[in-house]
């Protein structure tokens, strides 16, 4: 079983107001592999959200099933296994920290977990070191910055030993600098520990380094795929309502206009290399 | 302007006092306490000052912070010692129509003052040598034994933290509505209290919706990661006595103890 997460025919739907049900997300089947880093973008309101909270059974599907390491979410006495598996990281990080003293947030989810004090202490320690705050530990939420906060946030997930974390717009409140620290955080997390990452987002640029892209609009799947194979979906994705790469896009004009390069261009490099090609020709 | 508010005026240290059990900081705190309110006398009274002073001394805070903590309680100060000056019966010092000022009033206004004093100064230096994590720890498990009779206790010392950690929080963002009411040119310095009471309106309503609206997304957050009250959950700092605890035990039974035998026996300067 190296399926960490399974989604099978997931429909989810909010009741409204004179009991008209608004569908929020109908049918999706998603099987994210164990150590996988999947970016799942979306417009506002495409039920982003909504999808991850039902990945650690905050919500619970109306139709089909949602499957974590093999446990259906609807097994209620197996909610805190679920939890400990997939961790969750929000937009806000002031709204996400408990404690007054960072290593004590940290050790938060260990604690609701009846994990043993020294084996905690350990826990915490490495959590820390492993999202590059270890010398902020005795200090208060308060007096970090965003993206400092960000990564407490993190590490108070790390400590949990999750297989699994999903993080629901984790920068859109930072300043270009706490984007970057976290980005890399959750990077390395994902090529040094193996943990598998969910990042839901709106920048197109923190797509491009996942493994796989996941494209959702107004509660379907469309596209999903490599970043390379769904960014070349310039049409696709702009009928959605979403940008691709400024790069994709310049390359996606040029052709437009009737030279002859190619679309799938993710990064500055590989633009700049494509150019010069076609500049020798 | 309301960053400089701070709670709890905690000063970190290493100190003898830094360095004792919240659990027994409490408890030796209330021992003062009953000891203050036991002494009748001048000699016990001597006894329970040279405790306070020579725990001032060793946790290395200055005298200077006593008096900035008896700043707000001088009304309550006044009043006591102003209601035992005129409501005291004895062989009257000072007549003038219905007042009358007796010898006995004198003393014991004195008295009383000097008891609310020393009895904020002994407090205030809990706080001022216990950081409020340490304290809310130490008030969860001298409660502890309540929960038996299904007190709250954890929820309670789980408010206090979240409280602790969100006032900041707070604090800065009222500043935030602040500000951005006053680019709207809100008038919030002038006027009556009536007038100054209206304009504080729109700064308490969105201040409200957001601490909603922060709250629910705690909760989320605390359900996340497998909050679920008390029950199953470890600690990760354990608390623990030390040889200081001890000592500091015997030290105040053995005053207490001395305050009461001095009570019992000695008559000569007792109020
Ligand atoms: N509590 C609720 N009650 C009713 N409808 C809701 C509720 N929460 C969300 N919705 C609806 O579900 C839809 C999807 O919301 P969701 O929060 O999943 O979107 P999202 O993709 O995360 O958007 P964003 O990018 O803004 O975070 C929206 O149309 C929203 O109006
Ligand atoms: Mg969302």
């Amino acid at each position: 079983m190296n399926e960490i997460i399974k989604t099978e025919n997931l429909v989810f739907q909010y009741e409204g107001e004179n009991n008209s049900d608004i569908m929020v997300l109908n049918g999706i089947n998603i099987h994210i592999k164990k150590g996988e880093f999947v970016a799942v973008l979306g417009h506002n309101g495409s039920g982003k959200s909504t999808l991850a909270k039902h990945f650690n059974a905050i919500l619970l599907p109306t139709k089909g099933n949602v499957c974590v390491d093999g446990i259906n979410t609807r097994h209620e006495e197996k909610l805190f296994d679920i939890r400990q598996k997939v961790g969750m990281v929000f937009q806000n990080p002031d709204n996400q920290i408990v404690a007054t003293i960072v290593e004590e947030d940290v050790a938060f989810g260990p604690e609701n977990l009846g994990v043993e004090p020294s084996e905690i202490r350990k826990r915490v320690d490495e959590a820390l070191e492993s999202v590059d705050m270890y010398e902020y530990r005795r200090h208060a939420p308060h007096q970090l910055s965003g993206g400092q906060k960000q990564r407490v946030a993190i590490a108070g997930v790390v400590a949990m030993r999750p297989d699994c974390i999903v993080l629901d717009e984790p920068t859109a409140m930072l300043d270009p600098r706490g984007r970057k620290e976290v980005l890399k955080t959750i990077k390395e997390l994902n090529d040094t520990y193996g943990t598998t990452v969910v990042l839901i987002t709106h920048y197109m640029d923190e797509a491009v380094n996942a493994d796989r892209v996941i494209v959702i609009d107004s509660g379907d799947i469309l596209l999903d795929g490599t970043p390379k194979d769904v960014f070349c979906q310039v049409k696709v994705l702009k009928d959605a309502g979403l940008d691709v790469p400024q790069v994709t896009e310049l390359a996606y004009e040029l052709r437009k206009c009737g030279l002859n390069i190619n679309v799938d261009v993710l990064t500055e490099d590989e633009c700049v290399e494509e150019l010069t090609k076609l500049l020798e020709e | 302007m309301l960053k400089d508010i701070t709670i709890g005026q905690y000063f970190p240290g290493e100190s003898f006092v830094h360095k004792l059990d919240p659990r027994m900081k409490i408890v030796l705190t209330i021992a003062y306490v009953v000891m203050l309110f036991l002494t009748n006398n001048v000699y016990g009274f001597i006894i329970s000052v040279g405790f306070l002073v020579l725990s001032y001394s060793i946790s290395r805070i200055s005298f200077k912070m006593i008096l900035k903590s008896l700043k707000p309680i001088v009304p309550i100060i006044l009043f006591t010692a102003i209601l035992n000056l005129f409501f005291v019966n004895g062989d009257p010092l000072f007549k003038w129509w219905v007042i009358s000022i007796s010898a006995q009033g004198v003393k014991l206004a004195v008295f009383m003052s000097l008891r609310v004093i020393f009895l904020i100064a002994g407090t205030s230096l809990l706080t001022y040598t216990t950081s409020p994590i340490e304290l809310t720890d130490g008030i969860e498990l001298l409660l502890s034994p309540l929960k038996k009779v299904k007190f709250p206790v954890h929820e309670l010392a789980m408010m206090m933290t979240i409280a602790l950690r969100f006032i900041p929080t707070l604090i800065e963002e009222t500043d935030k509505i602040m500000s951005a009411q006053k680019a709207r040119g809100a008038d919030l310095e002038s006027g009556g209290i009536v007038q100054r009471a209206k304009a504080l309106i729109p700064i308490l309503i969105p201040l409200f919706i957001s601490a909603f609206r922060r709250a629910e997304e705690l909760a989320l957050a605390m359900e996340c990661r497998c909050y679920h009250g008390d029950e199953g959950r470890t600690r990760m700092k354990q608390l623990q006595y030390s040889w200081r605890d001890a000592f500091s035990f015997i030290l105040i039974s053995v005053l207490i103890i001395t305050v009461i035998l001095i009570n019992m026996f000695i008559k000569t300067g007792s109020f």
